[in-house]
């Protein structure tokens, strides 16, 4: 079904799926003498929600930190909007329009919500030194717009009422969600959750399910999502890897996986014994 | 108002203007260590090794000139020229920056996730290395910095305090004018780190590095811009310690003077420095004024410390540190 859509396909609710932006190419991944990826090949479509999946050890996270230049593969390529892209690293893969979040959640923990969702804008601010060292023109117009955006994006994922709260003080759920709106500051053309449901309890996944739905919906960005909960990943994602000691044992759409063999005796058929 | 009263008034208001000093040096150490938790030892000889740069530059002197000469037989020390004050203070920018390029370029880089003893051994190692710089480019005699700031006694203060208290304070200009220019310095700081995209990177930096990779902040960027702050600083703090005392070796020993300030202020907080200064460089000289005679005097040279000492025992963060909460 996929391989003759060079150009994307139609999801059965109707949303439009672009052509492949990123693709990996037979990455492998060694820590000493431990194979955490390998020779994994996938790609990723334009406005598509890829999640991948695996039990713990797989090598999702490792994945998700070669494609954010945390990790450097030792083999394999990583072509991205078409062009092959040279070992990168995280600042400069971010500049790349590529946000991520962390399973373990790196925010700031001494600055306000606002602030933390600011420094998703970092990259959209231009002016120079002198002009922002003396607070002219520029970058007072600057500052105004990349304040507003932080304020939509705040909006839209309903954390206004704790905007000026420091975030160490937040709830872990909240946090999540602090870490979610400075990526989507970002306005990144892919981003990249890692575990993103984690540690949550049902009503937070809930929230969480739907505000991922919605930026990819709303904005049309391109998401890549690393879950260990298999119910909530069927329900989200467009097409699913699924890992398994570093390899790749499945990948398609959630109900081709659903019926993968390898998949269900892997991963699965664990779950279901 | 008793003598004793308004003597002590007056031994308040210079050890406040003492105590901007500190807080200068001390400011330099916080700039670093909050943005790469590096214990930058080096930062009074970089004091030191800026004014020595400025002089140099202002008196129009060849660096390097012993080594040249040594080498090919020539004897030059002088360009010929003299640069005007301001001109030669843009100058000395220019090379902090650099000097803060070539460390982290060439030092720090490598040393990136080491141990923070190890982080610390090697700034003990660059403060003598540029020490030796220091003394092969400008060599090592004692000089005289004058770039134009006001010195010797404030008459103003001299006679309203004379005409109100019976006493005429002494107060010296140049003291004044560091104090201003050390607000002005230490406001610049604060609304550059809160309201610019480099600001905003640096505070980002200090607070979690693997965030700040994420949001697309270069850390090498964001430590060659702090070092070159650090840098600034030490400028402005050789400026005014030279400007007082000349340019000498000693004055790379301020930085031990900056040690008190930091346990008091906390090492990580701009605030917490400029207080702990003040409280320094205040409770040194009331200490010496008033139990100095009778033990001896010379108290200056280690109150400062005993009081740290205390400090560091009811509040090891220091005033303003950041909390120390271990979860257990």
């Amino acid at each position: 079904m996929l391989d003759n859509a060079a150009e994307g396909y139609v999801t059965a609710d109707g949303r439009q799926i672009g052509p492949v932006v990123m693709e990996m190419r037979n990455i492998t991944l060694r820590f000493g003498g431990v194979e955490a990826i390998k020779n994994i090949s996938f790609d990723v479509r334009e406005g598509e929600i890829r999640a991948i999946i695996g039990p713990n050890g797989a090598g999702k996270s490792s994945m998700l930190n070669v494609i954010s230049g945390f990790y450097h593969p030792q083999d394999g390529e990583v072509f991205y909007r078409g062009s092959r892209r040279p070992p990168m690293k995280p600042f400069q893969v971010a500049r790349q329009g590529i946000a991520r979040t962390f399973q373990n959640i790196a925010l700031f923990e001494g600055m306000s919500v606002l602030d933390n969702v600011m420094t998703g804008r970092l990259n959209h601010m231009k002016a120079g030194f002198l002009s922002q060292a003396f607070w002219w023109g520029k970058a007072q117009d600057e500052e105004t717009i990349n304040r507003q955006k932080a304020e939509e994006v705040i909006d839209f994922l309903e954390i206004q009422a704790i905007r000026k709260t420091p975030v160490g003080r937040l709830p872990y759920g909240l946090k999540k969600r602090v870490e979610l709106a400075r990526a989507l500051a970002a306005e990144p053309q892919i981003l990249l959750l890692d575990e993103p449901m984690a540690g949550m309890n049902v009503e937070e996944k809930e929230d969480m399910s739907r505000f991922i739905l919605d930026v990819n919906d709303e904005f049309g960005t391109t998401i890549v999502l690393i879950e260990h909960d298999m119910g909530v990943v069927m329900d989200l994602s467009d097409r699913v890897v699924v890992m398994d000691y570093g390899k790749k044992i499945g990948d398609g759409t959630p109900d081709d996986v659903r019926s993968n063999q390898e998949v269900i005796d892997a991963y699965l058929g664990v779950a279901h014994d | 108002m008793p003598e004793q009263l308004v003597f002590a008034m007056e031994v308040t208001l210079n050890g406040l203007m003492t105590g901007v000093m500190y807080a200068l040096v001390a400011l330099g150490f916080v700039l670093i260590f909050k943005a790469s938790g590096i214990f930058n030892y080096a930062q009074g000889v970089m004091a030191l090794f800026a004014a020595m740069t400025l002089v140099g530059i202002q008196q129009g002197r060849v660096p390097f000139a012993h080594v040249i000469n040594e080498i090919f037989g020539t004897d030059i020390h002088y360009f010929g020229w003299e640069v005007p004050a301001l001109l030669a203070i843009l100058l000395t920018v220019i090379v902090m920056i650099a000097f803060a390029y070539l460390v982290q370029r060439f030092v720090f880089k490598h040393l990136v996730g080491q141990e923070p003893i190890i982080l610390f051994m090697a700034t003990i190692g660059l403060a003598y290395f540029l020490e030796g710089v220091s003394d092969l480019m400008w060599g090592s005699e004692i000089r005289n910095l004058d770039v134009g700031l006001p010195q010797g006694i404030n008459d103003w203060i001299d006679v309203t305090t004379f005409e109100a208290l019976g006493y005429g304070f002494f107060i010296d200009n140049l003291d004044i004018a560091a104090t201003l220019i050390a607000a002005i310095l230490v406001m610049g700081l604060i609304a550059y780190s809160q309201y610019t995209k480099n600001g905003r990177a640096m505070r980002a930096v200090a607070d979690d590095h693997q965030a700040a990779l994420s949001v697309g902040i270069s850390l090498n960027y964001v430590w060659v811009l702090v070092w070159s702050l650090a840098g600034i600083v030490a400028l402005v703090a050789g400026i005014m310690w030279g400007s007082k005392s000349g340019v000498q070796f000693s004055l790379s020993l301020i930085a031990l003077k900056a040690l008190p300030v930091l346990m008091l202020g906390g090492f990580t907080s701009i605030p917490g420095a400029i207080i702990g200064g003040l409280i320094i460089g205040v409770g040194e000289a009331l200490f010496e004024f008033a139990i100095g005679p009778m033990i001896g005097g010379a108290t200056e040279n280690w109150f400062a410390y005993v009081l740290a000492l205390v400090f560091l025992v009811f509040r090891p963060q220091g005033l303003f540190g950041e909390k120390i909460i271990e979860r257990v």
